[in-house]
């Protein structure tokens, strides 16, 4: 492979794994409190048509903290109904996600009409750094990028730092571990839950956002493709840890980069086969490493003490 | 008499309650709401052939999978992978009725059907490997099941299964012999309509009245209990039971290309393998009852293309009203009871867990 090629397909890898990672980094943060919100797909949607209203009206950055709010307001419709009236995470999280699709698509023709005309919204801009940009094949894949990738990459040791060096991560993970010990110990399992599950709601939007404005510049119904479930298929491959997660979007980037590599190779391989690869792989790390690294115990439980 | 009488009327509330919602959310939107609900009901009942050829041919995939879902949450099982058990059994009809001789009849397009219902078996006995034997949450496995069969289909439809001329993505058309007969001449109402009913009553009487379905309904309540004081093998029955799920999603992949498309396309399904857990929890998980819960949905989707065509009130709002109706179902204290036992299995349950379950129980 010539390294011209090799670092397009780098950058195509990076590209596609952002709003993977926003979105995984997030579902980590709330699995590692017990939660699974199957529904991140809805965040990710929602994101998405904020993202866009938005950078029409305020511009592409302010857009994408809009899409982050959006995010939180369908993780906030989880929190009511499986915290808060502790019913079943996963049917929870199958309805938020079919709230959100349908939500968008009639809001979207509710707003620009019934055509849904294709409109484009004003995109965020790359961001290269200087003389890191230029290193041979790597560089453009790392240090030029628009905002949301440097976002996504800091978000790693911050989410690090947060869940394993500081109280409220520690009170999380034990949330995760065993509710009713952490309620005994007097942490409020509950606001724990919530704040996770925020976040993470927070994070989904923003990969809806970046999904937008940086990389398809508009709206459609739909778009988030499904990404939510790669999210959760990342968090498990990447063990619930914030590294390995990083590492695990990277897989999941490059598999669906692939096909624009084989494109510009002229290669007629079927990409279904490496869209499915890493979902595989998945299967089979969670399969054969069962004991090593685990899902966090009370993971999907429901309230484990009425409090 | 009570349990006829709420299998009619339970249906009854929840379009009624799905109708107002419409109505609220039209509003809001700012469409006309009596011409858009009157379009609705065109679509769905306005005729006796809108009947038979829209709500009941949209009703019967949702009501196969509905059933699916709810063996498999019966047995304490969430298997959010009826989406792709049904795409692998509708695959694997149309492969096997493209090699299929003609001269069969009907009882080729009873193999074929069965061969869409293995497949799907087979799609979930995966998943159930995977929780039996190695602890991998089925929830976590039929999500990227789904993702691969969905891949499964796009690839199949582009290469072994392309039809002659190599241009569309999808099968062949399915021979003329080997499809479900239509029941009344005229409409699209086909034979997989009454198979989805029969399974239906067929679960029903299963999960009530046989020994098998006995111990399938105690492993979903309790687990711990059912296997230390009743002795019963919950792995095996939890891995029976989602095969059976498997299996009669699968069918209603197979029932859908035999009895609807005639072909194997990539997005067969619009996503009747989420709806149909909505199908399932108004049902109550309940076999019979899903029946009457996948005509209402069945109904609204089929409403909405009209209400879309005449309207031009997009067809997405449907998926908003269904979204509710689930939420407020699991917001209604019933339901909470119902899952709340199937939670403590699903946990893999350490006896731990399942004390601060019971203990967390509202009484």
């Amino acid at each position: 492979m010539s390294s011209p090629a090799l670092a397009d397909f780098l950058d195509a890898s990076v590209r596609s794994a952002t709003p993977l990672l926003l979105a995984a980094l997030g579902e980590t943060v709330a699995e590692r409190s017990g939660v699974i919100n199957v529904g991140i797909e809805g965040t990710i949607i929602a994101g998405c048509l904020a993202g866009l209203v938005a950078a029409t009206v305020v511009g592409p950055n302010a857009a994408l903290l809009a899409a982050g709010i959006a995010g939180i307001g369908i993780a906030l419709i989880f929190v009511v109904v499986a915290i808060g009236l502790a019913a079943d995470q996963i049917i929870t999280g199958t309805a938020i996600t079919m709230l959100g699709l349908g939500l968008t698509s009639t809001l979207y023709r509710v707003i620009y009409g019934d055509g849904g005309a294709a409109l484009s919204a004003p995109t965020l801009s790359v961001i290269g750094i200087p003389l890191l940009q230029d290193i041979p094949v790597v560089g453009r894949a790392l240090f030029r990028q628009p905002l949301p990738t440097y976002l996504a990459e800091l978000m790693v040791p911050a989410i690090w730092y947060w869940l394993h060096r500081t109280q409220s991560g520690l009170a999380i993970r034990a949330t995760g571990e065993n509710p009713g010990a952490s309620l005994a110990s007097g942490i409020s399992t509950r606001r724990v839950q919530t704040t996770a599950v925020l976040f993470g709601g927070m994070c989904g939007g923003l990969a809806g956002g970046t999904l937008v404005l940086a990389q398809v510049g508009t709206f459609t119904e739909g778009m988030s493709a499904g990404r939510g479930f790669v999210a959760i298929a990342i968090v498990a491959l990447g063990r619930w840890h914030p590294v390995g997660v990083a590492m695990a979007a990277l897989v999941f980037g490059m598999a669906s980069a692939l096909q624009f590599l084989f494109q510009a190779l002229n290669l007629n391989l079927p990409y279904q086969i490496f869209l499915a690869l890493p979902y595989l792989l998945t299967l089979l790390a969670l399969a054969l490493t069962r004991g090593v690294y685990r899902a966090p115990a009370a993971l999907g439980a429901r309230k484990a003490v009425r409090g | 008499m009570m349990r006829i009488a709420r299998m009619v009327l339970d249906p009854l509330l929840a379009g009624i309650l799905s109708l107002l919602m419409l109505a609220a959310l039209l509003v809001v939107s700012g469409y006309p709401v009596a011409e858009s609900l009157t379009a609705l009901w065109r679509g769905a009942f306005g005729s006796w052939s809108v009947i038979a050829s829209g709500t009941l041919v949209r009703a019967t995939p949702l009501l196969f999978a509905g059933l699916a879902i709810a063996v498999a949450f019966r047995a304490g099982i969430l298997n959010i992978g009826a989406e792709g058990q049904l795409l692998i059994g509708a695959a694997a009809a149309t492969a096997v009725a493209m090699i299929m001789p003609t001269s069969l009849g009907l009882a080729g397009a009873l193999l074929v059907l069965l061969a869409g219902g293995l497949a799907g078996g087979a799609w979930a006995a995966v998943a159930a490997l995977l929780r039996v034997r190695f602890g991998v949450l089925e929830v976590i496995s039929t999500i990227m099941l789904n993702v691969i069969a969905l891949n499964i289909t796009g690839l199949l439809v582009r290469g072994p299964l392309q039809e002659p001329t190599r241009i569309f993505p999808q099968s062949a058309l399915i021979d003329q012999a080997l499809r479900l007969p239509r029941l009344i001449p005229g409409t699209r109402l086909h034979l997989g309509v009454a198979l989805a009913v029969c399974c239906a009553l067929g679960l029903a009487w299963f999960l009530r009245y046989t020994a098998p379905g006995f111990r399938l309904r105690m492993t979903g309540s309790n687990a711990a209990a059912a296997a230390s004081a009743g002795g019963i093998d919950v792995r095996r029955v939890m891995f029976s039971a989602f095969v059976m799920s498997g299996a009669l999603a699968g069918l209603g992949g197979a029932v859908e290309v035999t009895g609807v498309t005639y072909a194997l396309y990539e997005n067969l399904s619009p996503g009747y393998g989420y709806t149909a857990i909505a199908v399932a929890l108004l049902a109550r998980l309940n076999p019979a009852s899903a029946i009457g819960a996948a005509v209402v949905f069945g109904s609204l989707e089929a409403g909405a293309s009209a209400m879309q065509r005449d309207a031009q009130v997009p067809a997405g709002l449907v998926g908003v009203v269904e979204a509710c109706v689930i939420l407020m179902l699991l917001a209604s204290e019933w339901i909470g009871a119902k899952v709340q036992g199937m939670r403590s299995l699903n946990r893999g349950g350490t006896p731990h867990d399942q004390v601060l379950e019971a203990s967390s129980s509202p009484a």
